[in-house]
């Protein structure tokens, strides 16, 4: 159960929203809409505990998310703007170590298992630096295949330089997630249906 | 899938940067090269006379490794800044502190270690006698640690502002004269064949107050510039 209270978001000289609340349950999902530089990613990185709201509060099973950061992160998965791809790694090392920085170890017929069902058999061997950058956005979303045990998805823009199969193959790990209780904040300007889960949506610059 | 401990996430922040270094070979080379090179030119430029090289030799050697650790820091955190790798560590389940111990532990395997290994053979050319070896790796060994730990508060603070290079320089330095002035004399005084354990001594000291301050200094400069 996430909760946001009253949060209050200032960049630079910039009021970008005041006193935004939600509740988002278990097996829900929060779709954060809005055009450029209205603060979705602002009030992703605040739901995370990187950015510090300027008021109010974020909760996530009732204790303040920047209080109880350990126990906070080892439920979270978040995917930034940022890939979080070294070009000097192969895939498979950079799925592995992406995966040690946030708490999870998997070994390297998960990780293989993982690229293949994105695309990429064959090229685990390959430095990621002579991947595409859809490629490259793909080894970073390697994640979500084996980030399962992880309740909390915060997502941003997932569906960047991704083609028409990878956003299908993200959205069914999606609905998939949220379907087995696991609560997803999504934030996306591509339109895009998930059938058969609660969506709650969240406009924000409106 | 298991959620990892303590002890296998360090070791895999570590294993990550000498992997990622191994692959930037020459990124780790310049430092050392910079190194040789600097502390090469002073026999030149000032005067091939045994009894003057062997004065300034330690100056020289603790001068030449200040500048190349330096030089090295700006890699250390800047490159995961830009590509995000910095968010997930700070978002990892285990404490950022460690992980920023991690990353500084590599850095200096990669700058620090090889300074401290080819410095007996710089001594030798400046006509340092036999014994004075020992107590100049052993001081650039207890030295170069503080100054990864250091140098690593500044490339922490330092991160996406403009101009990150020349702003390093001048918060590290001064910083870095404690380390300097101890180092130095742990030389000269093996050198002139007097005991240099009570500079050792201050310097071992210097290094557990920056192995206990400068990881929590770091962590938290990294989570301000995350924010």
């Amino acid at each position: 159960m996430l909760d946001a209270a009253a949060l209050e978001c200032v960049r630079g000289q910039r009021r970008l929203f005041h006193r935004l609340s939600f509740s988002l349950p278990v097996g829900h999902m929060l779709w954060v809409l809005g055009p450029n530089g209205s603060g979705k990613t602002s009030l992703l990185r605040m739901l995370c505990g990187l950015l510090r709201p300027e008021a109010g509060k974020v909760r996530w099973k009732g204790e303040e998310v920047r209080a109880s950061s350990d126990s906070f992160h080892a439920d979270l998965l978040y995917l930034g703007h940022a890939p979080a791809v070294k070009g000097d790694l192969t895939s498979l090392e950079n799925v592995r170590f992406g995966l040690a920085q946030g708490g999870v170890g998997a070994d390297v017929h998960e990780a293989v298992a993982a690229l293949n069902e994105l695309g990429l058999a064959g090229r685990e061997r390959l430095l990621a630096r002579f991947l595409s950058a859809g490629q490259q956005r793909r080894v970073g979303l390697t994640r979500l295949v084996l980030g399962k045990s992880k309740p909390l998805w915060i997502l941003d823009e997932p569906f960047t330089a991704l083609d028409s199969q990878a956003v299908e193959l993200v959205q069914s790990h999606l609905t998939r997630h949220v379907m087995g209780g696991g609560s997803v904040v999504l934030a996306s300007h591509h339109d895009i249906g998930f059938a058969g889960i609660p969506v709650q949506r969240l406009q924000l610059g409106a | 899938m298991k959620p990892l401990a303590l002890a296998p996430m360090f070791a895999s922040v570590v294993r990550r940067d000498l992997t990622l270094a191994l692959r930037r070979r020459s990124d780790a080379l310049t430092t050392f090269f910079f190194f040789v090179i600097v502390v090469s030119l002073f026999p030149m430029g000032i005067s091939p006379e045994p009894s003057i090289l062997r004065v300034i030799a330690p100056g020289v050697v603790w001068v030449a490794a200040l500048l190349a650790s330096m030089l090295a820091l700006m890699r250390l955190f800047a490159p995961d800044f830009d590509d995000g790798t910095l968010e997930q560590l700070a978002l990892s389940p285990q404490p950022l502190v460690l992980l920023v111990g991690a990353k500084v532990l590599a850095h200096w395997l990669v700058t620090g270690l090889p300074l401290v290994l080819t410095a007996p053979l710089l001594g030798l050319q400046f006509q340092l006698p036999e014994s004075a070896l020992g107590g100049m790796m052993l001081s650039l060994l207890l030295g170069t640690l503080c100054l990864s730990l250091i140098g690593a508060i500044g490339a922490a603070l330092t991160l996406g502002v403009r101009g990150a290079g020349a702003l390093l320089a001048l918060l590290v330095l001064p910083l870095y004269v404690p380390v300097l002035i101890f180092g130095a004399a742990a030389v000269s005084a093996s050198a002139e064949g007097m005991p240099a354990s009570g500079h050792l001594s201050v310097l071992g000291a210097l290094l557990l107050a920056a192995i206990v301050f400068g990881p929590l200094a770091s962590a938290a400069a990294v989570r301000i510039a995350l924010g």
